[in-house]
């Protein structure tokens, strides 16, 4: 796990939402936290380096951005690392997790639009040779993705 | 999906090739939006009214640091799926999204006769067993006894990064998996 100094802690626990959209965004953060423009930029720098961080920037909304849909399919557990593979390098997948359950690989399927998004599906599932769970969003309650990190709990588990 | 459609057709190739590099983040040089102005043909101040109106339409849901929970220790990944009437699911969505637990809460259909479920939420934490204490209290204060439910938590994360939606960016959208 990284090692995170208090600076570290204030630039994620006051930039995951709301970062300035100025000229100097990083000057802006950085007057902010009582810091210099480059430490700023050295600290995200870091972050991203270490994995920290996936990126700076937005998080779209997928319903809008363009077509999404949740999929899950049940493979049995020996061969699991080898679909996950397949299903890796199908063009469009954006998250891919093993879980708890028959339905054992569950991914994130994206396209530009509705019509893409279907053929990706299918040409996944003829490879895969397996049905897929299709579970598209119906409706978002809480489609925000940040919330506060537990620093405290992370220091003595 | 109208939303959608008015959006794709009202967007220009600028505004296009924009969304492409944002979906990789924000680069980090002292101006960035101009570094991106420079990449997608438009001025710095056209870029940042653009950030500024997606912001406000909602296409960009937050600006910020994205963080890969993982990588600080927050590694227990809770889908919970629960199978609720259908004409509770919308009043019970909008509860469990006010659990400060829940980071995420969605309808979704049900599959029968393999999938009965239809309202699926998230919950993030430092360790199975304080998510699941997590889970017992929502289940206690929203009085959820009577709902069938199940916990599905992430044994390993193949793949987890940003939405790419846009069709220019096909090409590079190979990424290494990371290790759970």
């Amino acid at each position: 796990m990284a090692a995170l100094d208090l600076l570290d802690r204030r630039l994620i626990d006051t930039y995951q939402r709301g970062l300035p959209i100025c000229e100097r965004p990083y000057a802006a953060m950085a007057e902010q936290l009582g810091v210099s423009e480059a430490e700023v930029v050295a600290r995200l720098q870091a972050l991203q380096d270490e994995k920290v961080l996936s990126r700076v920037g937005p998080v779209f909304d997928h319903a809008r951005a363009g077509a999404s849909l949740l999929a899950a399919v049940a493979v049995p557990e020996a061969q699991r690392d080898e679909v996950a593979a397949v299903i890796n390098r199908s063009a469009g997948v954006n998250h891919n997790y093993a879980r708890e359950h028959r339905y054992n690989l569950w991914f994130v399927m994206t396209a530009a639009d509705e019509a893409q998004l279907e053929e990706r599906l299918d040409a996944l599932e003829a490879e895969l040779d397996q049905p897929l769970l299709r579970l598209p969003m119906l409706e978002g309650f809480h489609i925000d993705l940040s919330f506060p990190i537990p620093w405290a709990e992370l220091e003595a588990p | 999906m109208s939303l959608l459609q008015s959006n794709t057709v009202s967007e220009t190739h600028a505004e296009h090739r924009l969304r492409a590099l944002l979906e990789s983040g924000l680069p980090l040089t002292a101006r960035p939006w101009q570094t991106l102005a420079e990449g997608c043909g438009m001025r710095e101040s056209e870029v940042m009214a653009c950030v500024q109106r997606w912001q406000a339409e909602g296409l960009i849901k937050r600006m910020g640091l994205v963080v890969r929970h993982h990588a600080l220790g927050v590694c227990a990944n809770a889908m919970v799926v629960w199978d609720v009437p259908d004409d509770a699911v919308g009043e019970l969505g909008r509860r469990l999204a006010t659990e400060p637990a829940v980071t995420l809460c969605y309808r979704r259909p049900r599959r029968l006769p393999d999938w009965p479920y239809n309202l699926f939420c998230m919950i993030h934490g430092t360790r199975r067993d304080r998510v699941l204490a997590a889970l017992d209290e929502i289940v206690e204060r929203q009085a959820l006894q009577a709902i069938p439910h199940r916990v599905l938590f992430s044994l390993k994360a193949y793949k987890q990064r940003g939405g790419r939606y846009t069709r220019e960016d096909d090409s590079h959208d190979r990424r290494t998996p990371q290790p759970a």
